[in-house]
């Protein structure tokens, strides 16, 4: 079953929501599988100082989306993209196996927006 | 927090009521006998387990001598289907059931290919309810065995057993039904239906959990699943479970006493949570048939969220839920029943089965549509899908 901070954060997710013309933005999963992840990042200097989520998905989707993002801001895009899933679980007090998947969902949105973030500033 | 207690899971399991339970109690500690033994302990209790039986005979309109007590749906569900391939297998190999039937007769047909059987599926329509002339259409010369559920544990679906018993009969094929969902709920008579065989289980009706019954009809061959000692004529090894069969008499008793009234009562509380549901949640599609499904039911896919999470935040309201959402399940795969139905995978992972109970009230139903309009509300602004609501295709 879920750790109570998992269901502390499925309660109380931090950062939902759409950041409005984003400096970079990724979508992982599909409906098919009963996950959506997409998250968006305001960047300045090299610096995540905002990300927001919107989740398609099961709690622990929803708290791992609010848990990574949460440990993203204020961090540079390097050190973000150094996040892994087992960083989020461990934020999040663990995760039942069947539920793994959830947090490399949330690792792989990150990368996919920060790629999508330096795909823009080399145009 | 809040202090909500609200059980709406009734097609998972329904508390033991107290007239089983005063039934039972002596039969834990004062009446132990086994009713193998020859002596006045084991005496005994044969007098209850013949009284059960009789019970139990009378309700369905079947002999005693064609009750044979079970440790619940799985095994009756087990033996009918192997004990009946096992048993005609000289004739042929080709099974039929329905796509939305219960895991345990899903599970063990795939388990019976593997030995040689073949497995063909019944058509069911976007309600769930199987299409007869299809089902002629696949009858074979080797078919053996027909089966399907009187009444569908996820969508409610009733289905024409009666028909699909007549459709067998006329091909000289065997036919059972897992009345799981519907014994103790649906009037039952298995010579008016026609069945061979059918599966009945104690804790579904406000009986013990671990019991129930398989009805086979007499002169039907079924090979034995659980083979060991004398137990019921020598077909069911195992020590009998003299409380949990005395319970279970007497919770059938009081729910065919009272068939009607909790019908009315429950489908009450039924249509009303229906009715509220689709006039005030926007993008919800009823699940199942809207007449013609068990009282007690009813399953909605809430479009562009996924089902576990609406079960966590109800269950965070007080409200017990199920849900047909892989996640719920611990699968990869969604409810098999919704996409037999023709659900879009998406529809099936938003879904939830509400099944009430006698002891449910109006305040509750109402509580929880409220509730609910609130945690769609608020899953659908955390949902990417909700925004992109016009580039996905729905039923």
């Amino acid at each position: 079953m879920y750790s109570e901070k998992v269901m502390d954060a499925f309660k109380n997710p931090k950062n939902v929501g759409e950041i409005e013309n984003p400096d970079g933005i990724g979508t992982v999963g599909n409906a098919s599988c009963g996950d959506i992840m997409q998250i968006s990042l305001r960047i300045e200097n090299d610096i995540i100082v905002d990300a927001k989520f919107k989740t398609f998905g099961c709690a622990a989707a929803i708290a791992t989306s609010s848990t990574a993002t949460e440990m993203i801001r204020g961090m540079t895009v390097e050190e973000a993209l150094k996040v892994t899933n087992k960083k989020v679980i461990e934020c999040l007090g663990g995760l039942p196996s069947q539920k793994i998947h959830c947090s490399v969902l949330a690792e792989e949105a990150i990368k996919k927006a920060i790629e999508d973030y330096k795909a823009k500033k080399a145009l | 927090m809040n202090n909500k207690n609200i059980y709406f899971d009734h097609a998972a399991t329904t508390p033991l009521c107290e007239e089983a339970l005063n039934k039972m109690i002596p039969y834990f500690t004062e009446v132990f006998g086994n009713p193998n033994s020859q002596h006045a302990f084991g005496r005994e209790s044969v007098k209850a387990v013949d009284e059960a039986r009789d019970t139990i005979a009378k309700i369905i309109n079947a002999k005693p001598s064609e009750i044979y007590f079970t440790s619940g749906g799985t095994e009756g569900d087990n033996w009918a289907l192997r004990g009946v391939a096992h048993a005609f297998k000289d004739k042929g190999k080709h099974l039929i059931i329905s796509p939305i039937e219960h895991a345990a007769m899903l599970v063990t047909a795939k388990a019976l290919k593997k030995e040689g059987f073949e497995v063909s599926y019944m058509k069911v329509d976007e309600y769930g309810v199987v299409d007869l002339e299809h089902l002629e259409s696949i009858i074979r010369p080797d078919t053996i065995f027909i089966g399907c559920m009187m009444a569908n544990n996820e969508v409610g679906t009733i289905e024409p057993i009666k028909e699909i018993a007549a459709i067998a009969k006329k091909h000289g094929v065997i036919c059972f039904t897992d009345a799981v969902q519907a014994a103790g709920v649906l009037k039952i008579d298995v010579k008016d239906l026609g069945v061979d065989l059918m599966s009945m289980s104690a804790h579904k009706i406000y009986g013990p959990k671990g019991v129930g019954a398989l009805y086979i009809r007499n002169g039907v061959k079924v090979e034995s699943i659980l083979t060991g000692g004398h137990q019921e004529r020598m077909k069911r090894g195992g020590t009998t479970n003299v409380a949990g069969i005395v319970g279970f008499a007497e919770a059938f008793k009081i729910a065919d006493r009272d068939i009607d009234k909790n019908f009315e009562y429950v489908s009450m509380l039924r249509d009303r949570f229906i009715d509220r549901v689709l006039e005030e949640v926007p993008f919800v599609k009823l699940n199942g048939p809207r007449t013609g499904r068990l009282p007690a039911n009813a399953d909605f896919s809430f479009k562009f969220i996924e089902g576990e999470s609406i079960l966590f935040s109800l269950d965070l309201a007080g409200i017990a839920v199920s849900s047909g959402s892989a996640c719920s399940s611990g699968s990869l795969e969604p409810s098999h029943v919704l996409l037999a139905l023709g659900l879009p995978e998406e529809l099936a992972h938003g879904s939830i089965r509400f099944s009430f109970g006698k002891h449910n009230t109006i305040e509750e139903v109402d509580y929880a549509v409220d509730t609910i309009k609130d945690a769609v509300k608020r899953l659908r602004e955390m949902s990417p899908l909700f925004k992109a609501e016009g580039d996905i295709k729905y039923v």
